[in-house]
């Protein structure tokens, strides 16, 4: 397979867009017309051909221009990546695993050639040719975990496991929702959770440790979330939330079908074999309002889903002001008709839109 | 004095207990302010012949009160941050079973947790008990600067001018509680600042 990377922005003048291969493929988040809390965990090995699940780490149009939006963040804010002390090992874990499973899955955009210690990494869509050694720092330019993050789609969380818990002790976070990894670098998993409302009360963050603490290396597990985003904004980071909170505002009824984006994570959990610590990907993928509802499905159901939400989510998922403007654009394509189970597209299946 | 409620918070914010006498041959207390209250409630000739104490007045007179406790060893600080040294110095010395007790507003004891935190004593050596301010120390999540003393919401940052709406959101690692704008949304409408828990 080739992808033909896009020269795009997402700031300022935001280039940012989808090809129709990417608005086909994109991880729509609901398979039911409601949304609640859940531990919608499953088990991360593959999915349908071209689909964001098949691969380990998926890489698609925008992985140059997302890259390049990573190093201007981390050049204005170095904090968004840090590494307490005791994580370096996890770091070169993380590395071993993107670097093995990009050139297996995608040995025409990157190769490793490994002999012993001595590590020759070749990523094309970036021009980077490396040679270095394996577990010695002095021989790259970056500790091991920014290093290869800065090459690799989606904020990384490494989540160290003691005392029968996680705790946040290191990360590359440039395209987050609305969290600061400078401020939770350290905490523990109930702790950098806890401004989520309801769920602590669900027992859903119980559950969900229960199960994170017992993942185990090469099974690793992937769940979806998803919140809104005005403008194809990655760096939507609580550091310069000062800045881009007013784009919220400038949403009307003339724009919003370009201008809102719904904005989904694909979340991975990856055990490390030598540190024992748990990396947690979670990317990025946006799609704007006009570019669903070329999906029939996910028009009608995205109408439901956001029209049936309690307002505490609303309002916690940062739209709450904005909902009445979105439920009037999207009801347009809600015609009433049944939709099939599951979050895929099935556009042979579903029927037009009959309004 | 009756010692504030604290209303039910998430799960990072900070739960302050009440001090206990444990046994063991050292003990270090940190008061500040009220916070001695909580020293006195617990002071015993065995226990006080056995403790440096430390007093961060505030404002407060209790320095005859404390003397009389006849401490092992009693200093007085104009602030946290000046008698920072010397707790740093004592701690050096530490050995494990020194029992560690902080009493007084949380900014103060949560700086001080992570001051003997990482000398390496365990966190099971650490009693608290909030008494006095409730004011708040607070990390500006745009500026990264920390705004001392913090009783209202929203309260102006110290460092970068912003108004900022204060969260329950807690960072250990920080000491701090997190500020973030207020008028991010709608620049200039800036709520009338309240009490914290008002």
């Amino acid at each position: 397979m080739t992808i033909q990377f896009n020269d795009e922005s997402f700031r300022d003048d935001y280039t940012f867009h989808n090809s129709d291969w990417a608005i086909k493929r994109f991880p729509f988040p609901f398979h039911e017309d409601s949304y609640m809390y859940s531990v919608n965990m499953e088990q991360h090995r593959g999915g349908p051909e071209g689909s964001v699940y098949e691969m380990r780490f998926d890489v698609d149009e925008h992985y140059v221009s997302e890259m390049k939006d990573r190093a201007m963040v981390l050049d204005q804010d170095p904090l968004r990546c840090q590494s307490l002390p005791h994580m370096t090992l996890a770091g070169w874990d993380l590395l071993e695993l993107i670097m093995v499973s990009k050139s297996e899955d995608y040995p025409d955009l990157f190769e490793l050639h490994r002999n012993g210690n001595q590590w020759r990494w070749i990523n094309k869509p970036m021009g980077i040719d490396h040679s270095f050694t394996f577990m010695d720092e002095t021989t790259l330019p970056y500790g091991p975990m920014e290093y290869i993050t800065r090459q690799a789609q989606g904020d990384f969380a490494v989540l160290d496991q003691r005392d029968e818990m996680l705790w946040m002790d290191a990360g590359m976070v440039t395209t987050q929702a609305d969290w600061s990894l400078d401020f939770d670098i350290g905490m523990n998993f109930f702790e950098w959770h806890a401004p989520v409302p309801k769920a602590h009360e669900m027992g859903i963050f119980q559950r969900a440790l229960k199960f994170l603490l017992n993942i185990q290396q090469g099974a690793p597990v992937r769940r979806l979330n998803w919140t809104m985003t005005v403008n194809p904004l990655l760096d939507t980071s609580p550091e310069n939330y000062h800045k881009w909170g007013i784009q919220k505002t400038t949403l009307t009824p003339e724009n919003i079908a370009h201008k809102q984006h719904l904005r989904v994570e694909l979340q991975t959990f990856f055990r490390l074999p030598r540190s024992n610590a748990l990396v947690f990907p979670i990317r990025c993928y946006l799609c704007s309002f006009q570019d669903l509802m070329t999906v029939p499905k996910w028009g009608r159901r995205l109408h439901r889903v956001i029209r049936d939400l309690p307002e505490e989510l609303a309002t916690y998922k940062g739209f709450i002001d904005n909902r009445p403007m979105m439920l009037d654009y999207l009801s347009q394509f809600d015609d009433g008709l049944p939709t099939s189970p599951g979050i895929w597209p099935d556009l042979e299946t579903e029927p037009p839109l009959s309004k | 004095m009756s010692k504030f409620e604290f209303p039910k918070s998430i799960a990072s914010r900070p739960v302050w207990g009440t001090l206990e006498v444990r046994p063991g041959e050292h003990h270090l207390m940190i008061a500040e302010a009220e916070g001695v209250e909580a020293v006195l409630a617990i002071a015993t000739p065995d226990l006080m012949a056995k403790t440096h104490l430390i007093y961060i007045p505030k404002g407060t007179d209790y320095v005859e009160r404390l003397q009389a406790l006849k401490p092992a060893q009693f200093y007085e600080g104009p602030s946290y941050e000046a008698s920072l040294q010397r707790i740093r110095r004592v701690l050096e010395d530490a050995h494990m079973g020194l029992q560690v007790y902080l009493t007084g507003s949380e900014g103060m004891m949560g700086q001080a947790m992570n001051e003997v935190m990482a000398v390496g004593l365990p966190h099971t050596a650490i009693q608290t008990e909030h008494r006095g301010s409730v004011a708040r120390r607070m990390q500006c999540v745009h500026c990264k600067g920390i705004t001392e003393d913090v009783e209202v919401d929203p309260f102006v940052c110290a460092h970068c001018g912003l108004n900022l709406f204060v969260r329950d959101h807690y960072s250990r690692r920080l000491a701090a509680y997190q500020g973030v704008r207020v008028d991010a949304e709608d620049h200039g409408n800036v709520p009338e600042p309240k009490g914290i828990y008002e």
